[in-house]
């Protein structure tokens, strides 16, 4: 998409990140054979990467955010942390140390006392991160968290630190000149994590008094000027909500995925301003000048399984409509319709940011946008943003980073669909196949034949159609019949009858499907009176209805479906092979053909979205096959080892 | 007056609608004069809901098939009832042409709902097929003679309209109690196999889906046809069964290990096709039709088919318009307007022949010519039909008979007139037309008035009847009078008279009989049509009906000698 809407675009190499976006020279190269005067380095890749900054105004190039040397200081965590003492911020305890010997970072986490977290020291975004309970899982996560940093900061030195126990994650927007001014924007909370990375930010945080949020933002400022900070960056702190204390986690010296809600509360163009004072110009606006106003959140729209522990889903965006946007809804993406959402970047698909006069507006504002936000094809956070929109908890601002964690049952409740809304999916279904047939049959010599459009019809009696249809969250099958009462396009009228919650339901139904838009249905149809209107996605047997609350999925189950039928021989046992829990690289396996390996041995190490996997054996028993290597590419569900149980 | 605003009120949406002025048009819209207030329509839509009530409570009976303990037994053996095969078998959704329900309706001392074999047309891979199913729970799917003569004429629409034929075979064979009358004649159990190998020559595609025994006779079905699907367990062929196996040689063999769907695929070859179960081989069935190398195109089509558009008038006033009472006159353009497109009719000979109503007009975008009657037929009407009769053929157009007849003209004048030799003129043009002729008896449809307007015996593609019809040499008083006459006759050559007492004996049981089995009951019971329909539904079944008939070729049209 951001191809699509440049003027000029230029090819920096193949997918993988290591091969281009990563890559300095071909980023500058890039700059000077397009002639630009600076480089703006965004969120993610080169943006924090000191020698990248370096690298340019080496070209005369303007590196659009903080000197080099403020971004080294500040992206090795061990030294930033020694800075921060030393200007009277408050840090939190740790082993923040060069020596990287296993056997004496395992002494320090002893020290330190369990639970304890391990940290890439240049990493950030939750890669490389570890959080170690006990003494005898120190060893396996450490090698873990060392892997993944080499892998995507190219450096495997780690930090340790004590682990806070319901700690939020509350990060100032602090912006400095090349002049020493230094003002800060307020704050935003972004304790609404899961795995580790943010889903949802809000700005102003809730439940802070105005004397602790300036002192908040006195200290941000503090800790920049501590570095000699220039442009925008954001000072990460862990806040308990018991005692009010809060101590300096990390600097990010460049733009974040959340700034747009500190624009949304203080009316600033962030970007404006980092490049004003790249050019040199002072702070447009003094200290208290900066006012904020009502309340914005953002949500991050993720390709990911929510009921499989928020695995990345990569895939299709077979489906994707956007809610309509205004000064007040934000959308920000980089993909559209028909876009493959691949392994090789972060699975965000979208950010969704709403702005309201008060923080309960502003939910309510975003849960209705997030309803507004259909995407098909791929699985998603959407409809799990729509409940955490809601939850009473969150709604009171009692948010911490473990918030997910303690409310998942809540979160993620496998509610089964309402009667009506099993009529409105039968509707579609019906509607969709006829719209499919009356289609087909145009391209023949006999285009309205009757036996094309006069769907249903039976003489001198009502056909009555039965649908398998499966609720694809709750999992619920549903033995539908469709009466055909009156027959005719566009007037036909319907009986539907199936069991609910072991009641026997009749709804009286008709409808029409607009189809002006290709693949984009919209349903309108009357259930027992009552007129409901929702959009319809159809991909292969499943149909999707979104509507004010969100989505539905339904799957219809044929009676004989072709593409399960040859699949009798593949009825082995689960627990005896390895499969990948998703599509992505296999990193590493473990073992060989004839070992033995017992119930919860590493086999395999997959890495997807720059995040690594391990696969535990399910049994004990001996590795008959080992059918992928190192290296290779592998679909989710895929067989990548068997084991022969022990009897 | 109420009635004549609301008339007027669609003529005027009617012209807003329409591209009147363009220079193009296809016919002028037909004036609707009834009086939907009065109490002579109110009568008769009375009448003619009961009689429409009557027909969907036998229907639904029929369309039940056996009774509950046959049905559980048969889906107990993973078994699908007939109606859920063929709905499976059907696209999702399909139309389907289900041809005489009422077959075998009070025919024998046994119930045989829908003669124990259900038939009709339906789309399977986007094209329209014959399906030919037995159902297993009435009688064990045997063959009652009304069995075969159902099967015959599916067979012989299919062989007229080139509909590929599918035979879900699920039957225990010949009744033999019954033997007499399905073994030795000419349209009886062998003709199934005869018509099979035909069509076959002729390309139009046979499948066998083996779902149950087809035993002895039955085994050629699969054995006949193009391709065959056999379903594991419940399908087996066998010329003769384990019992008669047993009887004759001694030999004691399961029915499986005789003549199931592993030894036919695997060994014998009298299979082609190897099914886990019911859905599996009507899949594999569907799959077979995708690949028939058909394009989606209709051989027959050499006509410009229109955007189908309804007429103006709601269907179902057709009920206070014709009502029960056939002596009760109405005029057929009432009944057209209700059928055809926009309620558009290009009238031929408007003002000759009036008894007679011709013209052009169109079903659901097909172009059709439409024969109705308005009266007794005269020579000037008979004429006109021929002369319509000429145009169809010339130009390709199927022709419609809107039967509502009482017969030729009779009398001194008539006969001088040559009425004998114009009305044959009329014959011999409806005998040659190699048109597709649909015939439908909307009233009366006596003597040779049935021959003049395409009867079961002229070749009519598809023959329906409407509830309230009458069918019969003639009416069933002037029957009663004629043999009350003779009678009469009889006793003065004797010297004697009939006293009006001994006439009214006389008449009285030839009325009834004529009453009888001049019912459209009687006559569905018997296959003499393809169905009684629902009048409402008419212009639905013409519209399949016209969709089948446009799969075959239209052949040019060779007449005998006109007598001039």
């Amino acid at each position: 998409m951001h191809v699509a809407m440049a003027d000029q675009a230029i090819h920096v190499g193949p997918a993988p990140s290591a091969h281009s976006y990563l890559l300095k020279d071909r980023i500058v190269n890039a700059a000077i054979k397009t002639n630009s005067q600076a480089i703006h380095p965004g969120y993610g890749f080169l943006s924090e990467n000191a020698s990248f900054a370096q690298y340019c105004n080496h070209n005369n190039l303007i590196f659009i955010g903080p000197p080099p040397n403020a971004i080294e200081s500040m992206g090795i965590k061990s030294k930033s942390k020694e800075i921060m003492s030393k200007a009277g911020v408050p840090v939190i305890v740790g082993y923040h140390g060069i020596e990287q010997n296993s056997d004496f970072l395992q002494q320090q986490a002893n020290n330190i006392g369990y639970p304890v977290m391990i940290k890439a020291i240049k990493g950030g975004g939750g890669k490389g991160m570890k959080i170690v309970n006990k003494e005898s899982e120190f060893f396996e996560n450490l090698l873990s968290a060392k892997r993944e940093s080499l892998n995507s900061f190219g450096d495997d030195s780690v930090l340790i630190e004590k682990y806070i126990q319901q700690p939020r994650h509350v990060e100032v927007q602090v912006f400095a000149d090349q002049h020493k001014n230094c003002v800060y924007l307020f704050e935003r909370d972004c304790s609404i994590q899961r795995r580790h990375q943010k889903v949802l930010e809000e700005a102003p945080a809730p439940n802070l008094s105005d004397t602790l949020r300036q002192h908040l933002g006195e200290t941000a400022v503090r800790a920049a000027k501590a570095v000699g900070y220039e442009g925008a960056g954001t000072v990460e702190f862990i806040f308990d909500n018991a005692t009010n204390m809060f101590y300096f986690m990390e600097m990010n010296t460049r733009l974040q995925v959340e700034h747009p809600i500190t624009e949304m509360i203080t009316g600033i163009d962030l970007v404006e301003w980092q490049i004003k004072i790249a050019e040199g110009e002072e702070l447009p606006l003094k200290q208290n000048e900066i006012k904020y106003r009502g309340h914005s959140v953002e949500a991050r729209i993720y390709a990911e399984e929510p009921y499989n522990n928020f695995l990345p889903a990569a895939g299709n965006l077979q489906y994707l409509d956007y809610p309509q946007v205004s000064d007040k809804v934000r959308v920000e993406t980089g993909v559209q319709q028909g876009d493959e959402v691949s392994v090789h970047y972060d699975p965000m698909i979208a950010k969704l940011v709403v702005w309201s006069e008060t923080r309960s507006d502003a939910f309510a504002k975003l849960k209705n946008n997030l309803a507004a936000f259909n995407i098909a094809g791929l699985s998603t956070n959407v409809q799990f943003l729509i409940s955490l929109c809601g939850h009473p908890e969150l709604l009171k601002g009692n948010v911490h980073t473990g918030f997910i964690q303690d409310h998942i049952n809540d979160l993620l409740e496998k509610n089964p669909p309402n009667p009506e809304l099993i009529s409105q999916a039968i509707i579609a279904i019906i509607l969709y196949q006829e719209i499919n047939t009356i289609s087909k049959n145009i391209t023949t010599d006999d285009p309205y034949s009757p036996f094309a459009t006069q769907t249903g019809f039976r003489v001198n009696h009502n056909f009555i159609q039965k649908i398998k249809l499966k609720h694809n969250l709750c999992g619920k099958l549903y033995d539908v019949s469709i009466e055909y009462c009156e027959v005719g396009s566009n007037s036909s009228k319907y009986k539907i009858c199936f069991k609910h919650n072991d009641t026997n339901i009749e709804i009286n139904a008709s409808g029409s499907l607009d189809t002006t838009v290709p693949n984009k249905f919209q349903l309108i149809c009357t259930v027992d009176g009552t007129l409901y209107k929702s959009n319809i996605a159809v991909l292969q047997n499943s149909i999707h209805l979104f509507n004010k609350d969100g989505q539905n999925e339904f799957t219809v189950i044929l009676p004989f479906d072709e593409n399960t039928f040859d699949s009798n021989e593949q009825e082995i046992e689960s627990n005896t092979t390895i499969t990948s829990p998703t599509q992505a690289t296999l990193e590493r396996v473990n073992v060989n053909i004839g070992d033995n390996v017992s119930t919860g041995d590493p086999i395999v190490v997959l890495t997807a979205m720059k995040m690594e996997y391990v696969v535990k054996a399910q049994v004990d028993g001996k590795i008959e096959n080992i059918l992928r290597k190192a290296g290779d590419s592998v679909r989710k569900g895929e067989i990548l080892v068997k084991i022969i149980p022990k009897i | 007056m109420l009635n004549s605003t609301k008339i007027l009120r669609r003529y005027v949406i009617f012209h807003s609608c329409r591209c009147h002025f363009s220079d193009i048009s296809n016919g002028s819209v037909l004036k609707s004069n009834i009086d939907v207030t009065s109490k002579e329509y109110q009568e008769n839509q009375t009448a003619m809901e009961m009689l429409v009530y009557n027909l969907k409570k036998a229907v639904s009976n029929s369309v039940f098939g056996g009774d509950l303990k046959d049905k559980l037994r048969h889906t107990s053996k993973g078994k699908l009832l007939v109606r859920d095969r063929i709905d499976y078998l059907l696209d999702s959704g399909s139309p389907f042409l289900e041809l005489s329900q009422l077959a075998g309706n009070n025919l024998y001392k046994e119930n045989v709902p829908c003669g124990g074999i259900v038939t009709g047309i339906g789309r399977i891979s986007g094209k329209e097929c014959m399906i030919i199913a037995n159902d297993a729970t009435v009688k064990g799917g045997s063959y009652f003679p009304i069995t075969i003569k159902k099967h015959l004429r599916a067979q012989e629409i299919a062989s007229e309209n080139n509909l590929p034929c599918v035979y879900l075979v699920d039957s225990g064979g010949g009744n033999l109690k019954k033997q007499a009358e399905i073994f030795p004649d000419k349209e009886h159990f062998g003709r199934i196999f005869f018509n099979e190998a035909i069509m076959s020559s002729k390309n139009i595609t046979q499948i066998a889906v083996v779902m149950g025994s087809c035993t002895a006779g039955a085994a050629y079905l699969p054995a006949m046809a193009d391709e065959s699907i056999i379903v594991k367990k419940t399908g087996t062929i066998f010329l003769a069964g384990p019992p008669l196996v047993k009887a004759a040689t001694g030999e004691v063999v399961s029915a499986e290990d005789l003549g199931g769907a592993n030894l036919h695929c695997s060994i014998s070859g009298v299979a082609d096709h190897f099914a886990n179960d019911d859905h599996h081989a009507l899949h594999i069935t569907k799959v077979i039709i995708a690949n028939l190398n058909n394009n989606g195109n209709k051989q027959g089509i050499q006509i410009k088919i229109d955007e189908p558009k309804p007429p103006l008038y709601p269907s179902n006033e057709l009920y206070g318009i014709v009502g029960d009472n056939l002596k009760k006159s109405y005029d057929v353009r009432e009944v057209i307007a209700r059928i055809v497109d926009e309620s558009v009719f290009s009238e031929f000979k408007k003002n000759y022949g009036e008894t007679l109503v011709t013209g052009f007009a169109k079903i659901c975008g097909y172009p059709i010519g439409i024969i109705g009657n308005n009266g007794v037929l005269f020579s000037e009407s008979a004429l006109k039909g021929t002369h319509f009769i000429e145009l169809c053929c010339q130009r390709n157009i199927p022709l419609l008979f809107l039967q509502n007849i009482t017969g030729f003209m009779v009398g001194k004048d008539a006969e001088a007139g040559g009425i004998a030799k114009n009305g044959a003129k009329m014959v011999t043009a409806v005998s040659c037309a190699s048109v597709p002729k649909i015939t439908v008896v909307i009233g009366g449809s006596y003597g040779a008035g049935n021959y003049g307007m395409c009867g079961r015996a002229y070749g009519p593609r598809f023959m329906y009847m409407w509830p309230n019809s009458r069918i019969s040499i003639m009416g069933g008083e002037q029957a009663a009078g004629v043999l009350a006459q003779i009678q009469s006759a009889k006793k003065i050559r004797e010297g004697k008279e009939l006293t009006e007492e001994e006439e009214q004996m006389l008449k009285e049981p030839i009325i009834k009989q004529f009453e009888k089995e001049g019912n459209p009951f009687y006559s569905s019971a018997r296959c003499w049509d393809d169905g009684i329909i629902d009048p409402v539904q008419t212009r639905q079944v013409l519209a399949l009906s016209l969709s089948a008939v446009h799969n075959s070729p239209v052949k040019q049209t060779k007449y005998g000698i006109f007598r001039m």
